[in-house]
């Protein structure tokens, strides 16, 4: 699976990096505040500070999203926000290490710190018979509450350039350098091509374990590698997402791909489409205003992604779903005014004529005449009827009549495979029946045609229409 | 065939949290045999075969495969894992999971070759799973989710496989399939071992059984093993269990 996509992205990435020139200045020393103008900046890409940030926003959003797919369906969502708050100490760590915001120490010093948190939940796992969930909260706290008291102290120290670490907490784009772009990149490049050589190992590693370990494949390596990757998206995240948010541009993505897809590899790739698209909005958005976090904005942006798959995904979408339900009642609605008029032309010998007053109907539905009226409209609104205005007969039109046939036959077709198959009484058949109808696909109708006598009669004594019965023929 | 028995156990012995579950296992299982591992709840059926494939660490022992360490020889081994052990709403389709099979011949970092991909689909088609080979896991019934894993297993094309409870949660259609399966396979001289939790059918479907309660009771001919006597003494007395077991023996030496 190689993402054409994403190592377009990273070639633009690229361009943006190769543009910029010295004199980089930050978006945040920037003082103008008018959003209009502020908006120009940020789509001519003329600032080389809003070339920084996009380029940074485009490499999170893919980093995120692509390990964040692995996070999802290997249920490690939990794993990943521990790892996230975990690495605050070593940003302060990193910090300390030279007095200055140096992007390789706070590198080192995070992921250091990263890993010592994940180690800290497997021993407490071996040792202790506290579930995973409770390992992780407990470890993700003491290592926040450690990391926020350093970078507290480390605020009210007199000496270093401290700026930009009170950033680590909720993110600014907009603070990132041409240091932390290059880094960025390197640890995507390095995700996507890991991932790429070792997608079938990942892939069966992550769905069945026991399996990958009995086909003698590194199993422990594979979850080691994931988890060093993870580590190295979190702490190259953390300047522009922030430590407290970062975990949702890892399940945020993911989980709106996992709602639209079936496939893993489609799922990565949705991933990272909709987390590059979350990072580009949160920092486009945090940079309308002066000193808005980016975090926040990008979760914010990822979460209404997210709203609009849940609402909107074409399968699985909640509104899809209830347009798909009520389009079924619809149909089932119709189909019920259908065999009602073939009831009643079926009362009168099917003859020739396709007409049925609207009183009959009513009176064969038990309903009013307003009500057989407008069902009567909506049948002629699908084209199966007629009914010319003031008239007060409908009219089957010829797809109408062979829809009715169909309707009654696999009412009738279910009644006498419960009856004559099943062994059900014939009594116990009609309601059932009246909800089968409707759903009986047409596989269904041909294995219990093959069990069709020549002549078949419901187990009421009717006879079970033709598929496309003629005009007025009965069944052959 | 190489002369060695596909699988030779030595004084196996597993322990989790240092509490033993198995107790040196000796075992010998000749070419082309299929054996049934028979057993209470908790008397390690699925340890064994785990063990066996060094899944699980041993605390004392050695497994051998065709003459070799076990760890030289997973390649000719295949293995049908418990269905529950995965989350069947993965992303992946039957295709996938079945192409799985072929991943120990295909080699890291490679992709599947179009060999791989036909032999795939051919296993598909011998469990009846081609109509359904682009749909994903989660759309499927028990029995078909029980035979994704066959068809994974038969893309393997091992030589010795190990199967824990094919036939749990299974209707009767995919029971019989997989009987008829394990028949074949037998013809064509693979050597199958097969956890199974049901008394009545385990002398009918294999034939060799190995009666295990945290250690081996009795290994052998389905017809010399499944008695009265050792049938009591794998299932330790428990007298529900008992009864059952009585049932079935009698129902057994009714039958022809």
């Amino acid at each position: 699976m190689t993402p054409r996509r994403a190592i377009a992205l990273l070639l633009a990435c690229g361009l943006l990096l190769c543009t910029h020139t010295a004199w980089a200045d930050r978006i945040g020393d920037i003082t103008s505040t008018d959003w209009r103008e502020q908006a120009w900046r940020f789509v001519t890409l003329a600032d080389p500070a809003v070339r920084f940030a996009l380029a940074g926003s485009i490499l999170l959003g893919l980093n995120c999203g692509l390990l964040g797919g692995f996070i999802v369906v290997r249920r490690m969502a939990l794993f990943g926000d521990m790892l996230s708050h975990a690495v605050l100490p070593g940003v302060a760590l990193g910090f300390l290490w030279n007095m200055s915001k140096d992007p390789v120490a706070i590198f080192v010093g995070a992921t250091l710190a990263g890993l010592a948190g994940a180690a800290l939940v497997g021993l407490l796992r071996r040792t202790t018979r506290l579930k995973e969930d409770t390992v992780l909260g407990l470890v993700l706290a003491l290592f926040f509450a450690g990391g926020i008291c350093m970078v507290t102290r480390i605020q009210s120290l007199p000496q270093g350039n401290k700026s930009g670490i009170d950033k680590f907490l909720f993110g600014q784009a907009a603070a990132l350098g041409p240091g932390d772009v290059q880094l960025m990149a390197a640890v995507t490049v390095l995700a996507l091509a890991l991932v790429c050589l070792f997608y079938k190992e990942l892939l069966v590693a992550s769905f069945d374990g026991a399996f990958a370990a009995s086909l003698r494949l590194p199993v422990a390596a594979l979850h080691f590698g994931l988890l060093l990757l993870l580590s190295f998206a979190v702490v190259v995240a953390l300047q522009a997402v922030g430590v407290v948010l970062v975990s949702a541009m890892l399940i945020t993505p993911a989980a709106a791909a996992y709602l639209l897809t079936d496939r893993l590899h489609r799922l990565l790739q949705g991933a990272m489409v909709m987390g590059v698209l979350a990072g580009v909005g949160g920092a486009f958005i945090s940079f309308l205003g002066t000193n808005l976090p980016t975090g926040p904005f990008m979760v914010l942006t990822a979460s209404a992604i997210f709203a609009i798959v849940f609402l909107f995904g074409e399968r699985r979408g909640v509104l899809m779903r209830w347009w798909r339900r009520r389009a079924q009642a619809a149909r089932v609605r119709r189909e019920n005014t259908l065999k009602a008029v073939f009831h009643i032309l079926e009362s009168r010998g099917l003859g020739h004529v396709r007409s049925v007053a609207l009183h009959e109907l009513a009176a064969h539905r038990q309903g009013t005449m307003a009500t057989a009226r407008s069902e009567a409209r909506v049948l002629a609104g699908h084209g199966l009827a007629t009914l010319p205005a003031g008239a007060e007969s409908l009219d089957l039109t010829h797809e109408g009549w062979q829809r009715a046939c169909e309707i009654v036959r696999n009412h009738r077709l279910w009644e006498w495979y419960l009856t004559h198959q099943m062994a059900i009484a014939p009594d116990h058949v009609h309601a059932d029946a009246e909800n089968i109808e409707h759903l009986l696909g047409e596989d269904a109708v041909r294995q219990i045609e093959r069990a069709l006598p020549p002549s078949p009669v419901d187990p009421h004594g009717r006879p079970i229409p033709a598929l496309g019965a003629g005009r007025g023929e009965r069944t052959p | 065939m190489d002369g060695a028995p596909p699988l030779e156990i030595h004084d196996l012995t597993v322990a989790y949290h240092e509490r033993p579950v198995l107790w040196g296992v000796d075992l010998v299982v000749p070419a082309g045999r299929l054996v049934g591992i028979v057993g209470p709840n908790g008397a390690g059926k699925s340890t064994l075969i785990k063990a066996a494939m060094g899944l699980l660490p041993a605390a004392s022992g050695w497994v051998k495969v065709f003459g070799a360490p076990v760890r030289q020889n997973l390649r000719r081994i295949g293995y049908v894992p418990q269905r529950e052990s995965v989350d069947w709403d993965f992303p992946v389709c039957v295709r996938d999971v079945v192409l799985m099979g072929r991943y120990g011949h295909v080699g890291l970092m490679r992709r599947p070759s179009a060999q791989d991909h036909a032999i795939a689909q051919r296993c598909m088609d011998e469990v009846g799973l081609l109509p359904f080979a682009d749909r994903q896991i989660a759309d499927l019934s028990g029995g078909q989710q029980q035979r994704v894993f066959l068809a994974r297993a038969l893309a393997q094309e091992s030589d010795l496989y190990f199967m824990d409870e094919p036939f749990s949660g299974v209707d009767a259609a995919t029971e019989s399939a997989i009987i008829a399966l394990l028949q074949q396979l037998k013809s064509r001289g693979k050597t199958i071992l097969v956890v199974h939790h049901d008394l009545p059918t385990a002398r009918e479907y294999f034939d060799t059984l190995l009666l295990l309660n945290m250690r081996v009771v009795a290994f052998g001919p389905a017809e010399e093993v499944f008695t009265y006597d050792l049938l009591q003494k794998t299932y330790g007395g428990r007298l529900t269990i008992l009864s059952d077991m009585a049932d079935a023996v009698s129902r057994q030496s009714r039958s022809p």
